[in-house]
């Protein structure tokens, strides 16, 4: 800002500065709302997929999660898994799916509270965003450990109990997999990392007038 | 689909050069492309192998050309489907054109094991479609393939097949390439110049070939042939959207007894219009061994024919209006009143020809002479003023008379024995030469001529020909098929009964016509064949499926209602009537043991849950004549009595998964005392 005039005051001058000072101390609330926002877009995209190839599969099979449902060649999946013993696909996180939508809303909606609300603690609000992403990855994993350490004895074709890889090459049979965290993951980890920096930014502003 | 341009990475001009190393370069691509080597620099980079190849073979540079276009590196697709009849073996066959390689029977009028055609309770309902009085009928002599039009072009929905013997037709729906109906002609017992459809398919034309008593089983002695035989030129109404033909809303025009042959539905400018030729206005019966000349000769003896002109949207009119009659519940316009309504004309025709073929603009009709060395073009224009001027000769039958001269607009020599005309896009028409086993390549007034072009030798005795989109409002001028009656010596021996021979030409424009391969084709006797772009075609993968539904009848083209799922499963007892709902999925059948008492009369619906293209499971079972193949998707029911008491066991016939064998299941039957 430049002064032209002598005739701005000193006074004036510091009144605008603490303006445009206080404007910028409400990044931590407004990062807050964005996150929130964030999470809730990230639930449009696929969060993780699986893309099993096989000479036989020239387009490849391939499976996609969301955090509420999973789509793609299911039961192609399922009916080649049977010979080996592991479970449905479907069977796998059901509960974590069914109430995967209303858990986010509830999230989003507490995310936007911490922004909004005027005491500083609300900020708390937003930990299950900065969290949420790290849950779905260990859920995920937990599923994956669960899917490949019980298949079923009895089953046609019988193979070494393994972990299929969250991230990465795996090799079962004549299929080579490919899985990676999709869009919407990485949309959830942006919202993480912006609520952590809010929530963190709004507790450390402790000598913040009027905030 | 893959639409892949000829030629994309070769040098034509180098390839015409000899067999020098420019020839023998693109043999190589072929080869190592084929191999899955790297193609796209195989033009520039080619080993001696290739020239090694072409010398030890006696390869000839138009060898090796042919051999370039037609090759197909494994997963390539062809740029053309043919599909063809099989003569007496009563299916369809659709070939790839130009690699010439089979792809698929479709039964049609004969049970077919290996597509468990006839063997279903389904499939064995199209087929008593075509039963006789209750008789079924296991052959049927297919001869003209008809794909569906819309504007006079194919549209890749629908294919027709005619059955010469009995007078029927096959609908084949192009989903799923399989056969959803047959009808029987209630008035024809015989019958040949079928299946033609119109050029937006609201009708598809059939009529006899040899005249009878018009209605199966209708009787009168040869010596009343004037009095009591006729033809009938017949107009099957088709139900696009229910991909079924409606015979009640159907009708058929007598005609005098001259023995229809082949037909063509007008379009464009002659639109509204069916053709028919005839072969027979001697009114030949035969009797040879009661001292009659034999009724080929007979037949033979007048130098014209007629050509038969139906005006068949002015008689679906009166057919709408209700003023025609029925018979054997079958619309019918009494010829009489086909004169009266101006429905039916005759215009002579040289001696005994085959085929009539309108040319793409719809302005001319090509007359192929048979016993006469000339094709004949009628102009469909000057048929109309003559029509209009009125005061016409007429038959025996009373039937007008169209002078030859006011409707005839050429006449060219072509050579001998000219049978069937198809045309390209750059203005030119090819006709068989059946006698000169050749086809010929001719101008039919293209800038003003009508003159002969060219002619290529074929082997041999050519019979229909098909162009790539060949008969329509707008052929492609690609390739042609000959499908030739006779290899002779073209193939190795296989004992007395020799393969057919067809061959494929190049007809590009701007050099001469070429054979580029033979294929031989030893399960069916090929007559009209249509060739279609692939990419108009939308077939399906699998069977529809949705999340709540599985179970798709092939045949009805709706959910079927015995469709099962996972869990469903169930075998009920009624008494003696057992029925069970089978799911069928890699690898096992569910349930896998049934047991009845002998004389149970037991139902098996089958669903294929699989939704994997290529994922089709077969249903076999000792001592029940049954065969069924379930695509994924399908449900299939099979009915039967268990009379013979045992143990039958039942498995899969697709090889289908690395537990194929075990995909089996014990169906037992107690003894009944």
């Amino acid at each position: 800002m430049s002064t032209p005039t002598v005739a701005i005051s000193a006074a004036e001058l510091c009144v605008e500065r603490r303006a445009a000072r206080s404007a910028w101390r409400l990044w931590p609330r407004f990062s807050l709302v964005v996150a929130a926002i964030l999470l809730a877009v990230s639930n449009l995209f696929q969060f993780w997929h699986l893309v099993l190839n096989a000479p036989q599969y020239p387009g490849g099979l391939r499976v996609t999660l969301y955090t509420h449902k999973l789509v793609g060649d299911v039961r192609e999946v399922d009916g080649l898994n049977h010979y080996i013993g592991m479970m449905p696909l479907n069977d796998a996180a059901s509960f974590e799916r069914s109430i995967a939508m209303w858990a986010i809303g509830i999230f989003v909606v507490l995310g936007i509270m911490a922004g909004l609300l005027a005491t500083r603690k609300a900020a708390w609000l937003a930990l299950p965003i900065v969290v949420f992403p790290l849950a779905f990855a260990a859920d995920l994993w937990f599923w994956l450990y669960r899917a490949g350490n019980n298949l079923d004895p009895t089953a046609a074709i019988t193979i070494k109990a393994f972990t299929p890889a969250i991230v990465g090459r795996g090799v079962v049979g004549q299929f080579s997999t490919d899985a990676m965290f999709g869009l919407g993951f990485w949309i959830a980890i942006a919202a993480a990392i912006i609520a952590l920096a809010g929530l963190v930014g709004r507790l450390r502003t402790v000598t913040d007038r009027g905030a | 689909m893959d639409h892949h341009p000829r030629n994309r990475s070769v040098n034509r001009r180098n390839l015409l050069g000899g067999i020098g190393a420019a020839a023998t370069v693109p043999v190589g691509a072929a080869m190592l492309g084929g191999l899955g080597f790297n193609r796209a620099s195989a033009a520039d980079d080619l080993s001696d192998e290739a020239n090694d190849i072409i010398k030890a073979r006696e390869l000839s540079p138009e060898d090796v050309t042919a051999a370039l276009e037609t090759y197909m590196p494994s997963g390539r697709m062809d740029d053309y489907l043919m599909f063809t009849s099989s003569g007496h073996a009563g299916q369809v066959y659709v070939i790839g054109v130009p690699s010439m390689r089979v792809y698929k029977t479709i039964a049609v009028f004969t049970p077919e094991p290996w597509q468990g055609y006839g063997f279903s309770e389904e499939t064995k309902a199209v087929l008593a479609g075509g039963n006789i009085n209750g008789k079924e009928i296991t052959h049927g002599d297919t001869h003209h393939i008809a794909l569906s039009e819309t504007d006079g072009n194919y549209d890749g929905q629908f294919c027709f097949i005619n059955e010469k013997t009995h007078g029927r037709i096959g609908v084949i729906g192009l989903h799923d390439f399989a056969t959803r109906q047959i009808v029987k002609n209630p008035l024809l017992v015989s019958e040949h110049g079928g299946c033609f459809v119109t050029p937006n398919t609201e009708y598809i034309l059939e009529a006899d070939q040899y005249p009878t008593p018009l209605g199966v089983g209708e009787y009168a002695p040869i010596s009343e042939y004037k009095e009591k035989y006729r033809g009938a030129c017949c107009f099957w109404k088709f139900d696009r959207e229910a991909g079924q033909i409606v015979p009640g809303d159907s009708f058929a025009i007598e005609t005098p007894p001259y023995g229809h042959d082949l037909a063509d539905a007008g379009k464009g400018a002659s639109d509204g219009w069916a053709f028919w030729n005839s072969f027979n206005s001697e009114m030949a019966v035969g009797g040879n061994m009661d001292g009659n000349p034999p009724l080929e000769v007979g037949a033979s003896q007048r130098d014209m024919d007629y050509l038969h002109v139906v005006n068949y949207r002015k008689a679906a009119e009166l057919v709408a209006a209700g003023k025609t009659d029925k018979l054997k519940d079958f619309n019918f316009i009494p010829m009489q009143m086909a004169i009266d309504e101006g429905l039916l004309y005759l215009v002579p025709e040289p001696k005994s020809p085959h085929g009539v073929d309108v040319t793409p603009d719809g302005k001319h009709l090509v007359i192929s002479g048979k016993l006469d060395p000339h094709v004949t073009i009628f102009s469909f224009e000057k048929m109309q003023a003559a029509i209009a001027k009125g005061g016409h000769e007429t038959d025996e039958f009373g039937v007008p008379i169209l002078p030859f001269e006011e409707c005839l607009e050429a006449q060219v020599e072509l050579g001998l024995g000219p049978l069937h005309t198809q045309f390209d896009n750059s203005g030119y028409a090819y006709t068989s030469l059946f006698l000169d086993s050749a086809v010929a390549r001719w101008s039919p007034g293209k800038d003003g001529k009508w003159e002969l072009i060219e002619k290529v030798p074929v082997h041999y005795n050519v019979g229909h020909i098909a162009a790539a989109h060949g008969d329509t409002v707008a052929p492609d001028g690609t390739y042609l098929v000959a499908l030739n009656k006779w290899s002779v010596d073209r193939f190795p021996p296989v004992g007395p009964l020799l393969p057919q021979n067809l061959q494929l030409l190049d007809i590009r424009e701007g050099k001469q016509m070429r054979p580029l391969a033979d294929m031989p084709l030893g399960f069916g006797e090929p007559h009209y064949a249509q060739i279609i772009r692939t990419d108009l075609i939308d077939a399906w993968d699998t069977y529809p499926q949705e999340e709540d539904k599985v179970g798709w009848n092939a045949v009805t083209h709706d959910w079927h209602p015995q469709g099962t799922r996972v869990g469903d499963e169930k075998i009920e007892v009624n008494g003696t009537d057992v029925k069970v709902w089978m799911t069928v999925m890699r690898s096992r059948f569910t349930p896998d043991r049934i047991e009845v008492n002998q004389g149970d009369t037991v139902t098996i619906y089958l669903t294929n849950i699989e939704s994997a293209k290529d994922a089709t499971h077969g249903f076999v079972m000792g001592g029940q004549n049954i065969s069924l193949s379930l695509e994924p998707g399908e449900t299939e029911t099979v009915t039967f009595v268990a009379d013979t008491a045992g143990v039958y066991p039942y498995y899969c016939t697709e090889f289908c998964s690395a537990l194929h064998i075990e995909m089996a299941g014990y169906f037992l039957v107690k003894p009944a005392s």
